[in-house]
């Protein structure tokens, strides 16, 4: 109970201070928005091809980008744990009571939000662009609580690193390393029938894939379900995976100190 | 409080040892206790172990052995006890310069079950103390150093404990501020608090300490109040410059057979001695240096200061130490 009401007050924090940088919003929002709007009429001709089974490119391209900017903007997480590493933000929580699970969970908790919004504008916006969701409103709750759980799983992951890495250049290195495979590994941008064999293999293992794939599944027409949860069970044992890795992490940090 | 010492002691360290990677250690043995509502001051150099002391003091550091208590609660066994009776104003600061003032402050009292109009009336009461308030809906970014300063000294005592750890507080700070906080810090142990202080600053620690450890290499050389320790000295200090640097054993010899001379130390261009009577050494020194050729550029008598103090029992000035060890 404690370490709910810690998190609650630690995600707090964190939302005031991303609310006080209106330019960084609109900047993390930008991305997935040209995503949308240019490569989505770019590559609109792809939904021609011969064995890509969704009716537009728009609809198979939205439920990717949504996931894809869970993955983005919780990837880079971990440089706000750096921050209050490096301005002693982080020992003043330690020499004080609150709960030692919090400080993580905290951050999860906020980067489930702040997913849940950017999700739900880059939703409506493939709306206006012409996506279609005629899994209604059950599935895209599904396709946002994937994302939240790509958010979380990677957030924590990149919290991890920075507790171990605990310098800028090296976090920023490897979260760089570890996104764009993850997207071109999946079927965030391409249908799976039409992947190279070896793309397609690798993309099965992907917890990222899980979440586009059930995500995608959720809002078409006659979902199967069946297939949907599976993947979904996936995911949430990889997110519990990652909050694992990141306990973990913190410990191995307190320990140094 | 069930301690070997009575319930007048705050604090109490036992033969604390840290080691970090790579063999370096930071703490050799460091013992001391603090009598309850007292300011006690760490002094000594960079690198002498102050700061290690006190993260194993706030439980952010476990000691390799040892043994530390803090409001007689075991630091290790008890942690989230001594967690809940200390403040703690780290080196580093720990404001969280994207939240405002009044923020941060809320934030702190929120993690220590503080709520409501208990929270609100607490911040209020600090805001006003340090004189924040104007401030208090700014972020803490735009603030000066003396104001980060004092956010950080009202973080720490937003639940009232009974112990503050104040951690370098005045390093970075111009003058000013300085004295500012010398001020604060001294009205906050007249209120009952228990404060220990560490400092590389030999000003601050005989302004505000009551009592002091002089610690280097990790190990308390000598314990005692400012004046005590000064007293100890007896007599004043000559510091002599040279033209340049004379041959150690020259000046030692040269000076033994003056009567009212102790403590010779020579470093490099500069020699201190210690002389009962000050203004009658100098001219006894001189002829005997200049009989062998040892040229003087420089004589300076005066009262002791901890800087002595220091000299006497680490053998260097503490200037030198902090060269040496930063």
């Amino acid at each position: 109970m404690i370490a709910l009401t810690h998190s609650y007050f630690m995600a707090l924090r964190l939302l005031r201070q991303l609310l006080r940088q209106p330019w960084w919003i609109a900047l993390t929002l930008a991305q997935p928005v040209i995503w949308l709007v240019f490569y989505g009429q770019l590559f609109k001709g792809v939904a021609n091809l011969p064995g890509f089974q969704a009716t537009s490119y728009i609809t198979f391209l939205t439920p990717g980008i949504v996931t894809m900017s869970a993955l983005f903007s919780s990837g880079w997480s971990g440089m706000g744990i750096l921050r209050d590493l490096d301005f002693g933000v982080m020992d003043r929580f330690l020499v004080s009571p609150v709960s030692r699970v919090a400080i993580i969970a905290g951050r999860l908790l906020h980067l489930a939000f702040t997913t849940v919004v950017q999700s739900s504008i880059l939703i409506t916006l493939g709306f206006v662009l012409g996506a279609r969701y005629p899994g209604g409103i059950g599935g895209i709750v599904v396709l946002i609580g994937c994302a939240v759980l790509v958010g979380v799983s990677f957030g924590a992951l990149s919290n991890a690193l920075a507790l171990t890495m605990r310098k800028m250049e090296s976090v920023i290195g490897a979260v760089n390393f570890i996104l764009l495979p993850m997207t071109f590994l999946s079927s965030i941008l391409m249908a799976n029938t039409l992947m190279p064999p070896w793309i397609r293999k690798v993309s099965l293992v992907n917890p990222v894939n899980w979440a586009v794939e059930a995500g995608r599944t959720a809002i078409s027409g006659s979902p199967d379900w069946t297939a949907v949860l599976i993947r979904v069970a996936c995911i949430t044992t990889f997110a519990l995976g990652c909050g694992w890795v990141a306990t973990r992490a913190f410990r191995s940090y307190q320990r140094s100190a | 409080m069930n301690n070997s010492q009575g319930a007048g002691t705050a604090i109490e360290t036992l033969d604390l040892v840290k080691t970090y990677p790579g063999n370096v250690r930071a703490l050799d043995g460091i013992s001391f206790s603090v009598q309850a509502g007292t300011i006690f001051g760490l002094l000594g150099p960079n690198g002498a172990g102050k700061s290690t002391t006190i993260k194993i003091l706030t439980t952010l550091s476990r000691p390799d052995s040892g043994l530390a208590r803090v409001g007689g609660y075991d630091v290790l066994r008890d942690a989230e006890r001594v967690r809940l009776s200390i403040g703690c104003v780290a080196q580093k600061s720990g404001v969280d310069m994207e939240s405002t003032g009044r923020e941060n402050l809320t934030l702190q009292g929120q993690l220590y079950g503080i709520r409501g109009s208990e929270l609100k009336r607490r911040v209020g009461e600090l805001l006003d103390r340090f004189f924040l308030s104007e401030a208090a809906d700014l972020v803490a970014r735009t603030y000066s150093g003396g104001m980060q300063r004092k956010l950080d000294i009202a973080i720490g005592l937003i639940h009232q404990p009974q112990v503050l750890f104040l951690d370098e507080p005045t390093t970075g700070l111009d003058p000013e501020s300085r004295a500012d906080l010398w001020e604060e810090i001294a009205r906050l142990s007249k209120d009952g608090l228990t404060i220990l202080l560490t400092t590389h600053y030999l000003e601050e620690a005989d302004r505000l300490a009551e009592r002091l450890a002089i610690v280097d290499r990790g190990k308390v050389v000598v314990e005692g109040t400012p004046e005590g320790l000064k007293a100890e000295l007896r007599g004043d200090s000559v510091e002599i410059d040279f033209a340049e640097s004379p041959d150690e054993s020259v000046v030692q010899q040269s000076l033994e057979r003056i009567e009212i001379l102790r403590d010779v130390v020579v470093n490099g261009p500069v020699m201190h001695a210690r002389a009962d009577h000050g203004a009658s050494a100098v001219p006894l020194m001189l002829s005997a240096l200049e009989t062998c050729g040892v040229k003087v550029a420089s004589v300076k008598v005066a009262r002791p200061t901890l800087d002595d103090v220091y000299l006497r029992h680490t053998g260097r000035t503490f200037r030198q130490a902090e060269g040496g060890n930063s």
